[in-house]
Order: structure tokens, then sequence, then C-alpha cells
């Protein structure tokens, strides 16, 4: 079975409870206990004032973990290549979408319109950090981030290239929520490279895996990891934050999970 | 880059299942615009529909996957014998060694958006036989593709709008490279639906006849449907002189715009050299540009003064989208298709509904068809977000 290898330069995080990776670090170590609250997504500030208007939650999740990843590795957003992995793209913006064409006035807005496509994170990332890089914009529902953490290993294995994986999901309103319950926004980012370097946090060796996914042992993180599909990246943030040498098991497809071998740098 | 071989190929659009109907098309000139009377629309508009999709049966114990999108997958995975050559395929290097990776943009949004007319009126429910994650998810499209083959290996949905299906390519290249699998099954559908014809009307981004790319009164898109599929496998040592490789991709953004594209065609630019350097072709080494050519205004403009810039004025060059319609996540699908097709038979097929070129796009635009050999071709998918994707395609002789 053919492994794929990269060096996590820098972690992203935020979801609920999980303000941001040192957090979401003392977290999922156990030093801390987790306690859900509301995701509350920042500002994007990066953006002119006219796109920061426009920017719906999941721009503003994905520029939130993506920059945290990024500054954590020291490096410059505009150089990077970028993996963007999402189950769907912004749920309240299809929501109003389906809604208007529904009723009697379909006159959705432009805005409306731009920000209903999967690649709405991707196109305002670009806006915001000036990268003029490749970016792929993936879907695989509750495999997606298995999905997106493949494409980018496969970047950084194929094309000798540092990356940065962006897996985030929102919560679709009511009467969405109920065919697809994603209870609240949440995301992580990884930055990925070819070789060790002195800002290297781990090794990842990662191949597909007939085995189970991990379980957390927290209850209310394991309902978040299952619920949230970009949370089934949880098991290999705890490894992390454990600072343990581990064989953690990734949910990904019902024909083929992730197994990742985690060597601390 | 290490050349993959496109060792089957098959597109089905408005103008015909499979490679047949869609070579007399071009050879013939006949376009597949219609005046829209898709669903419930009310738009003054041209589309380019798949003919009788909603006769398409879904096999049964797949029945949960029916929509609009799903159907075209299926109609457009039975042409062509490319169906028996995914089998095939999966009997010579294993089910889980055959990646899946389609581009889509709005999948089976057109269910969702149906189900939002039946809503209860007291709770504001969707109806009870509301599938989202095998219509409306944009995953849906891989999943029913992986569950009728029963492929088990890596399986995703590209969605970066108009690019997605040419950035299938992209993306499969490097699973490829890096061995995660030995071949991939590459391509993309997409489906009418509302939310593109209302979007892009929102925009004044929609024609109100068959859309005529570079025409100097070009005013906008006609969206259409379409499937397209490639099987991509390593290339062996033996090959019919025919037979097709991809040999370059590019990609970039633009990092510019949600919904215009860079006013210098930077991004654009960029995409199409880096195919080339990909491919260690000069420029002079292109037959044929397949253009995006949407017939917007600013994107006809961007893409010509892109393609200037990165082959000058005398490369014989043509937009697809006037026999068509923009096929939005399948374009990029689409158009390799076509040149696949036309590397195979000697074809260089002119753009449609254009009747007087744009003096201000100084490109070799192909208004007659050009039959003769073609060995180099690249072919652009352009989409919002200022996502770019070029593709290299030749003869392997």
């Amino acid at each position: 079975m053919p492994t794929l290898t990269a060096y996590i330069e820098g972690i992203g995080l935020l979801g609920p409870g999980l303000t941001d990776w040192p957090t979401g670090q003392a977290v999922l170590s156990g030093r801390e206990p987790y306690q859900p609250r509301k995701t509350v997504l920042p500002s994007p500030v990066l953006l002119p004032a006219a796109e920061r208007r426009r920017s719906c939650a999941i721009v503003k999740l994905t520029l939130a973990v993506g920059l945290e990843a990024i500054a954590a590795a020291g490096l410059d957003a505009a150089s990077l290549p970028s993996v963007f992995s999402a189950s769907g793209a912004d749920g309240e913006n299809c929501h109003i979408i389906c809604e208007m064409l529904a009723s009697d006035d379909r006159q959705i807005s432009p805005t409306r319109f731009h920000n209903s496509v999967h690649n709405v994170a991707a196109g305002y990332w670009g806006i915001a950090t000036g990268a003029m890089t490749t970016s792929s914009v993936l879907s695989a529902y509750d495999a997606s981030f298995g999905a997106g953490l493949l494409e980018a290993l496969t970047q950084v294995v194929a094309d000798d290239t540092r990356t940065v994986l962006l897996a985030c999901d929102t919560a679709y309103p009511e009467p969405l929520y109920r065919a697809r319950p994603i209870p609240d926004a949440f995301g992580i980012a990884l930055v990925l490279a070819p070789q060790p370097s002195a800002q290297a946090l781990a090794q990842i060796a990662v191949s597909l895996t007939d085995a189970g996914a991990d379980q957390l042992d927290d209850a209310a993180l394991e309902y978040l990891r299952l619920a949230i599909p970009a949370a089934r990246g949880l098991p290999l943030l705890r490894s992390i934050a454990l600072r343990q040498d581990q064989q953690v098991v990734l949910d990904y497809l019902d024909s083929a999970r992730l197994t990742a071998a985690i060597t601390l740098c | 880059m290490n050349p993959l071989w496109l060792s089957h190929f098959t597109a089905t659009s408005s103008i015909g299942r499979g490679l047949d109907q869609m070579l007399a098309a071009l050879r013939q000139r006949r376009g597949g615009l219609a005046p829209c009377a898709f669903e419930t629309v009310d738009l003054a508009t041209f589309i380019g529909a798949v003919a009788q999709l909603d006769a398409v049966q879904l096999p049964a114990h797949l029945a949960g996957f029916d929509c609009r999108n799903n159907r075209l997958a299926l109609l457009g995975l039975t042409q062509d014998g490319f169906a028996e050559a995914v089998r095939a395929a999966i009997g010579k290097y294993g089910a889980q060694r055959i990646g899946l990776l389609l581009g889509t943009s709005t999948s089976g949004i057109l269910q969702t958006e149906l189900a939002y007319r039946r809503r209860d009126p007291a709770t504001g429910a969707l109806p009870a036989d509301f599938n989202y994650r095998s219509t409306h998810n944009t995953f849906s499209v891989a999943d029913f593709t992986r569950h009728y083959f029963g492929l088990t290996g890596p399986a995703v949905v590209v969605s970066s709008a108009c690019s997605s299906s040419a950035k299938a390519f992209a993306s499969a290249r490097r699973m490829m490279a890096a061995g995660l699998i030995d071949a991939a099954v590459v391509g993309g559908v997409d489906s009418l639906c509302l939310t593109t014809l209302y979007g892009f009307n929102s925009l004044g981004l929609i024609s109100d006849q068959a859309c005529r790319p570079f025409d100097a009164r070009r005013n906008g898109i006609s969206i259409g449907e379409a499937a397209a599929f490639a099987l991509l496998e390593h290339v062996p040592e033996h090959l019919d002189a025919d037979a097709v490789l991809l040999r370059g991709i590019g990609e970039s953004s633009d990092a510019y715009h949600m919904s215009s594209p860079h006013p210098d065609g930077l991004g654009a630019r960029m995409a199409m050299q880096d195919a080339l350097r990909t491919a260690g072709l000069e420029p002079s080494a292109i037959d044929y540009i397949h253009l995006h050519g949407t017939a917007t205004q600013s994107n006809d403009a961007v893409e010509s003064k892109a393609v200037q810039d990165a082959f000058g004025s005398g490369t014989p060059c043509s937009s697809t989208k006037g026999a068509t319609g923009h096929t939005l996540g399948a374009a990029g699908g689409v158009g390799a298709v076509i040149c696949a097709l036309g590397l195979q038979r000697g074809l260089m097929p002119a753009g449609l509904n254009t009747e007087q070129l744009d003096p201000a796009l100084k490109l070799d635009y192909l208004l007659e068809n050009r039959e003769q050999p073609v060995a180099r071709v690249l072919t652009n998918s352009f989409g919002f977000g200022g996502t770019n994707c070029s593709l290299v395609l030749a003869r392997a002789d």
C-alpha cells in the first residue's frame, strides 16, 4: 500500500468551544475540559471593505483557520497552493437562494449567486491573500476531510511543494438542517511541507486502510467528530496535542479509511 | 510531467449522445441551443438541454440517487463503451486502485429547488421523499458513479465552478504520480437548474439568443448541460498512432474578483504558460486552442488578451459554446473530449453563431471548420472565484 508522507508546519482550528489551535491543544490533550460554545467567526479583516461586506460564514471560517495555520508556520499565504474541502458551500446562502427560487420573485442578487459556488471560500481567499497559485476545491460529503488530506498530500508528494489544506463546514438552517444536520461551523487548516524544517511539528505518513476510524474519548468531542465532516480530522490533531507518536485512523469513505502514522518533530 | 493516456473518452451534451453524434454535429456545424423551455423558467434565453433525460432510469438499487444530474451522468457513462472500459480497468487494476474524480458546479441542487416548493405549510419541513445526500450534495455524482461501478478507491468531486472538470484531470494526475492509484475515471457532469439560470441572469450575463462567442455584438452566455468522461492510464509501451495523451496541465488563481476575470488576463495567461511548461512545449507547437469563450463581453476580451500574450495572434482557435452552450462544471471535460476527438479525426471545429468577429479580439478565430491533421492542442477552462485551468492534449505519434 503506497504511503504519502509530509510534514505539518502549522495548524489552524476553529469550532464550537475551540477558538484556535492553542485552545484546541489544551482541550484535546485533556489539560482543559471541553466546553461546547457556539462558534464565533471573526470578521475577515484581510478582505477589502466591499468583499468583507459580501462575505459569508464559510469565507470567514476558512480565512480564520487558514491564516492561523500559515502564521504559525511563518509562511506567506500568497506563495502557497491550497486545497479547500467542504461537504457543501455556504449553508445559509444556499437556503436563501432556494427560498427565493420557490417564491414569486426569483430575482436572486448577484452577490447571493456568486456566494453560492462551492469555491466561494477559495475565491475570497485569493482576493484576501493575493495567492495566484493553484487551488483545488473539493467535496466528498462526510469524507471531505480525508479527500482534502489526500489531495494536499498528493500535491506535496507529486509536485514537491508546500500546500495548505483548509477543511471547513458550515451549518444549514432549517429546513435543510433536518436533511443535513451539521450543527455549527468548524474548520481545520494544515500547512504541509515535503521536507522537515525548523517549524515542522510532526511528520505524517498516510495510506488507505480497512480499519475502522478512531473515536474520541470525550463524548462531546466525539459528537462533534461525527456531526461535522471537517471534524473527522480531530483524531489527528489530538495525537499532536498529546505530543505522542501514534498511528491514528481517520474516517474517509465507506470503502476505505486513512491511517496516519504520526511522528513528532 | 509524465504524459497520461486517455484510453477511453466520451461526452453527451445538447449536440448529441456520445462521440459519433458529437462529431457529426461539429462537422455539420449543428448547434444544440434552443429557446429556454426548461421547467418553469420564465427567462428569455437559449439553453443547451440534453434530450430525453427524463426517460433515463437509474438501476433500482441506486434509485435513491435519482435526480437530473445523476441521470445525465448515467446517460453519459453508458455511451461509447465507456462503462465497459471502466469495468475492464477494474479487472486489470482492481477496484481500489482506480480513482474517481468528477467535476460539477451545482450537482443535483434542482432537487432541493423543487423540494422547497413542497414545504409543509405548517412546519416548513421539506417533503419526506427529499434525499439531500444522494441528490443535492456536491459529492452525489461521484458517489452515484462509484456505487454504479463498485469502485472502492479514492473518490472526490472537484467543484471550482466552471473549471471543475478540467481540474479533475489535474488532481488525478497528482494522485497517479504519487502512486495512490493506477488509473482514474475523470470528467464532469452539470445539469440545468434554476440557481444558475436565475443567477447568471442576475449578473446580466445570459444572452437572449444563442450565444455568440467572439462576436462584436456578443451579449452573454447560453447555459447548457453535459456529461464528459475520460479514463486516464499511464502510457503503455506501445500505443496506437492516434492515441491521445494528456501532456500538460496549468492551474492558477486570479486573486482578483469573485465574478469578473483579472482585467489583464494574468491568471489565464499563467495557466496556459504553465500547461505549456509542464508539456515541455513552445507556444508555436500548439496547432489549435479550444477557448473557454463564454460569449460575455469581458470574458472573451480578457481571454483574447491572455491568449495573445501567451501565443501571439496566429494560433487557430475557437469556442464550442455556440454549439453546446456553457456547460459550467462539465465544460472542461467537454473541451477535453472535443479536443481528443479533433486530434483523432483531424478536426478544428469552427465557432457557431458568430457573425461578425469582434475586431478588438485579435485572434485567428475559426468561423469555418478545418479538416486537417492536428497534433497538439490546448483547452482553457476558467471560472468564478478566478479559477483557471489549461490542458495540453496531443497525439501519441
